[in-house]
């Protein structure tokens, strides 16, 4: 058994747009160790919801894996064929999709979703699933009397547990969770993701949450991939990427965020520019036309991810004078000066 | 409609362009090529039928050109028992047939817009008068409604358009409403009401663009609605005796026993006609319904 | 920028320019049939509302999604009307505004909405869309151009001209909701209501987008109120903040201290619950009980006593009136 339930190697996913195609992830690697929470954040398009999809091939039609490799327990799921990946979907890998709480189907009961999962993939007889469906219940922390009830008659925090508790009902090894909090009110989020990191204690399982919200990751996250357009910019254990980022993006990414713990006067300082339109993207590093620290090779040459101290990942050309760069990005100028 | 999109159009270019005809459809394109053949035949109409469809003819020995067949004495189609020329009554038929097609469905097309911009836009009791009455019209048989009309009025073709009009604006009206009840909620309207644009210049503006194609699309199943109406109406014998239209065509074949007389060149161009003019206003209705709503994916 | 936190020493002139006073927003749901069934309901999005805004002076409008803070918004722009109370505009109520008086209303107060992408028409170029609140207001074509320059200069749009040609989908977030500010601003107004602006931006250039919101505030001196359920963002551009919990209000007072020492219990665990980007941080339980609001059918008395943790038997009876406590106002039987 090794130490990473799933190893993701220079993983390629191309969509065809038109004549040609964009490179919507291109070469991306990361672990998922056993046991913990992997947070893969990222902006809107940079690739971090097609790296979740592409873990269970799951893809769009003109979506397609195009190199690198995703080793499950050790096994090359990238490249075993359809029906073998159909096997492990929901029973050992569960994904629940963007907005999961909303594709609920409206004119049945929860129960009867619930059921459905139980007993044509899971093969439980009528009552092992009802027995599972209440257990699954008192797990999320839904009365297992609202089992009857319709997805309208929950709330959207209460329909996110559903969610929850329907990727959990074949207890798989991974679970994938793509925004999972991102539509509720800050309350029902804290709750939601209080009761994931409870759930992922208590089964030991490994999850993979995707977000756009840095805070979310450091509420609940063992370890921290940061993607940028379509690239790893840097992974490692969440509180030393947070705490101690090596790669300008994520320094740039703290300085944007409001902090509630800081003080009143601190300014938020914008990463200046948009990111690159990944159907031309640029050559060398892809922050580079926005980085205040590109030098001629970042324009290029693309880095490549290497480890600057142990387990802590970083895609940058000047990595190694990290320490001072967090410093000069402290500073608002910094960024300023580069617009 | 490329380079259409590079150019700055003028008024009737941006007209043209937000009715969106489905040029990527090539059923909708067969159905745009047998309209615009028709609407030349019923333009040049004169030009092209050799005589009045009305008039009786001869033959060169002064003898009644009646029940000639096709290729006969010149008669390109034959002609019928009274001996009128069966391809000018074709041709004429063509005019009959898209004017009260085209009128019919800008009438529907109109009315119905106008009352589900406003249904939809000022909502209230507007909404709730305009809707019941929507339902009334929803109530009415449409041909027998047409039949009474027509007992009651003149014989005319006009019975036709102002029975659709009257009746048929619910459809439009109904669907036009409810996307203008989701084109209201945009955020751009509200933007609209709060840098103080009046409710005229919204609905103009900013609903009635987004509405347009869907108008159309009505417009062009009320094209052969109209005709098929027509063709009914005439063909009960409550049409309009002194305009030759399809539906008069096959009529007068009807009761002339033209099948005992296997004067099949009498009652099938009228019907291909019909059937022609009528698929491909539905096939331009898909060609617009693929625009509309992708997600159908056909 | 350092000025911006100097403003909560300016003294505000005594009249307020914007008033609430017992604004109620109440709908109707369910049709005539449920009616006849007697079940029909009324949902109070806003339900006694009572708030006074200073000239110059920047309220946020806190609290979750239903909690009444985006009908406010909506009721201050007449984009709805109050079903009761008064909501009153430089000492006139703004309910009997109508034609010239409402147009001169709509060129003083403002939106700035949340979602810049449906905000602006897709068909429109920016050029048409920033010269829409000029038209409306008289402004002659011949001056328009320079206007629009002028406030795409605003908010700090670089080179400005190359967008005028532009269509929406053509710019990114950042820049789009920069537009749209510009055409809240473009009329000068007094009064601007920001709605959630940057939720829907990434969050690398949503600091872009609160900076020049702060700045342009400042520099034109605006009356501003900033609606967020994000408390975070509320203090990086708000003095001072109003807590809503199902269309009233909870507690009201000086930002910071909300921050810093929240004194309703439902401030207390929405405080509690605001994400921060760091690693060490509590990860206590909030002070709140599960479920959601529900607008449809509130608790009677104080309508957050289901989920408080402190609630006893007065808070089942009667409601709790906002009363003044040190520098802010609260909603609430404990004090």
């Amino acid at each position: 058994m090794t130490a990473n339930l799933l190893s993701v190697r220079d993983l390629k996913v191309s969509y065809r747009v038109g004549n040609g195609h964009i490179d919507a992830v291109d070469g991306a690697s990361f672990d998922v160790p056993r046991g913990s929470i992997v947070g893969l954040v990222g902006e809107s398009g940079c690739g971090k919801t097609t790296v979740a999809r592409a873990l269970t091939r799951v893809i769009a039609d003109n979506a397609r894996i195009t190199g690198g490799q995703i080793l499950f327990d050790g096994k090359d799921i990238a490249a075993i064929p359809e029906r073998q990946m159909n096997a492990l979907r929901w029973r050992d890998i569960a994904f629940i999709p963007q907005s999961a709480m909303n594709s609920l189907d409206p004119v049945y009961t929860v129960e009867y979703q619930l059921n459905e999962v139980l007993r044509r993939r899971g093969g439980l007889s009528a009552r092992e699933a009802r027995m599972r469906c209440e257990s699954l219940f008192e797990m999320v922390g839904i009365e297992k009397g609202r089992l009857r009830d319709y997805p309208h008659q929950f709330s959207g925090g209460m329909r996110q547990r559903v969610a929850i508790a329907l990727a959990l009902a074949l207890n798989p090894k991974l679970v994938i969770a793509d925004e999972p909090v991102t539509a509720l009110d800050v309350i029902v989020q804290r709750q939601i993701l209080d009761q994931l990191r409870e759930l992922q204690t208590m089964l030991g399982i490994s999850v993979i949450l995707v977000t756009h919200d840095i805070s979310v990751v450091a509420y609940i996250c063992d370890r921290t991939v940061v993607m940028y357009a379509g690239r790893v910019a840097e992974a490692g254990p969440m509180a030393g990427v947070l705490t101690r980022p090596a790669h300008p993006y994520t320094m740039g990414l703290r300085n944007a965020f409001p902090d509630l713990a800081g003080a009143a006067s601190g300014t938020l300082t914008p990463i200046d520019g948009a990111p690159p339109n990944l159907a031309e993207p640029p050559p060398g590093c892809r922050f580079a036309p926005r980085c205040p620290f590109s030098i001629e090779v970042c324009s290029t040459e693309s880095p490549p991810l290497a480890e600057i101290v142990p387990d802590h990942r970083v895609a940058c050309h000047r990595a190694s004078e990290a320490p001072v760069l967090r410093e000069i990005a402290a500073r608002t100028e910094t960024w300023l000066a580069h617009a | 409609m490329h380079d259409l999109a590079l150019q700055k159009p003028g008024l009737v270019g941006r007209m043209f362009r937000s009715l969106k005809l489905p040029l990527s459809d090539p059923f909708a394109v067969f159905g745009l090529a047998v309209y615009a053949t028709f609407l030349l035949t019923a333009i040049f109409a004169d030009a092209i039928a050799p005589y009045d469809p009305t008039e009786i003819l001869y033959t060169p020995e002064y003898e009644l050109a009646s029940d000639l067949r096709p290729g006969e004495q010149g008669f390109i189609l034959g002609t019928t028992s009274l001996g009128r020329d069966i391809f000018s009554q074709i041709v004429y038929g063509t005019r009959s047939a898209l004017i009260i097609g085209i009128t019919a469905a800008f009438m529907v097309a109109l009315i119905g817009s106008v009352v589900g911009l406003v249904s939809g836009y000022f909502g209230g009791w507007v909404d709730a008068v305009l809707m019941r009455l929507a339902d009334i019209a929803f109530g009415i048989p449409f041909l027998p409604f047409v039949i009474v009309l027509a007992a009651f009025l003149e014989p005319s073709i006009w019975n036709v358009v102002l029975a659709m009009a009257l009746v048929l604006w619910r459809d439009t009206g109904r669907v036009i409403r409810s996307q203008v009840l989701t084109l209201r909620s945009r955020g751009y309207v509200d933007a609209a009401r709060v840098c103080g644009s009046s409710d005229l210049k919204i609905i103009l503006r900013h609903i009635a663009p987004n509405i347009l194609p869907l108008s159309f699309l009505y417009g062009s199943i009320a094209i052969g609605w109209a005709i098929l109406t027509e063709a009914s109406i005439s063909f009960l014998g409550f049409g309009d005796p002194q305009s030759i239209s399809w539906g008069y065509m096959l009529q007068d074949a009807f009761a002339s026993q033209a099948l005992a007389k296997q004067a099949y060149y009498w009652f099938v161009p009228p019907g291909i006609c019909i059937i022609l003019v009528v698929s491909a206003g539905f096939f331009i209705t898909r060609g617009y319904e693929n625009l509309l709503f992708p997600k159908l994916g056909r | 920028m350092a000025g911006t936190r100097m403003r909560s020493a300016v003294t505000y002139s005594n009249e307020p320019l914007v008033s609430l006073r017992s604004a109620e927003l109440h709908y109707r749901v369910g049709g005539a049939l449920s009616a006849l069934r007697g079940r029909s309901s009324v949902v109070k999005a806003v339900d006694g509302v009572s708030f006074d805004i200073h000239r110059g002076e920047s309220v946020g409008l806190l609290g979750e999604s239903g909690c009444g803070k985006s009908s406010i918004g909506r009721l201050l722009m007449k984009l709805e009307d109050a079903t009761g109370g008064e909501i009153v505009f430089a000492g006139e109520p703004i309910s009997g505004l109508r034609g010239a008086a409402l147009k001169c209303y709509r060129a003083k107060a403002q939106l700035i909405f949340q979602n810049p992408f449906d905000a602006v028409n897709p068909r429109f170029t920016i050029r048409a869309t920033l010269a829409e609140p000029l038209e409306n207001a008289g402004i002659p074509a011949g001056e328009r151009e320079a206007r629009i320059i002028a406030a795409l200069e605003l908010v700090r749009l670089p080179q400005p001209a190359q967008f005028l040609d532009r269509y929406p989908h053509q710019l990114s977030g950042g820049q789009l909701q920069r537009v749209v500010m510009a055409r809240a601003l473009i009329l000068q107004p007094d009064f601007v209501v920001a709605d959630e602006p940057v939720s829907m931006l990434d969050v690398s250039v949503r600091a872009g987008v609160l900076n020049v919101f702060r700045d342009v505030r400042d520099r034109l001196g605006l009356t501003a109120i900033y609606i967020s359920h994000d408390l975070a963002l509320v203090r990086y551009v708000c003095e001072r903040t109003i807590v809503m919990y199902l269309g009233r209000i909870m507690e009201d007072g000086p930002t910071e201290d909300i921050v810093h020492e929240p004194l309703h219990p439902y401030a207390k665990a929405l405080v509690a619950a605001v994400p921060v980007p760091h690693p060490d941080q509590s990860h206590d339980p909030l002070p709140i009980g599960r479920g959601a609001p529900d607008p449809r059918n509130p608790p009677s008395g104080c309508v957050f006593r289901d989920r408080c943790p402190r609630a006893f038997d007065r808070c089942a009876s009667e409601v709790p009136q906002l009363r003044q406590i040190g520098t802010r106002k609260v909603a609430c039987h404990l004090f």
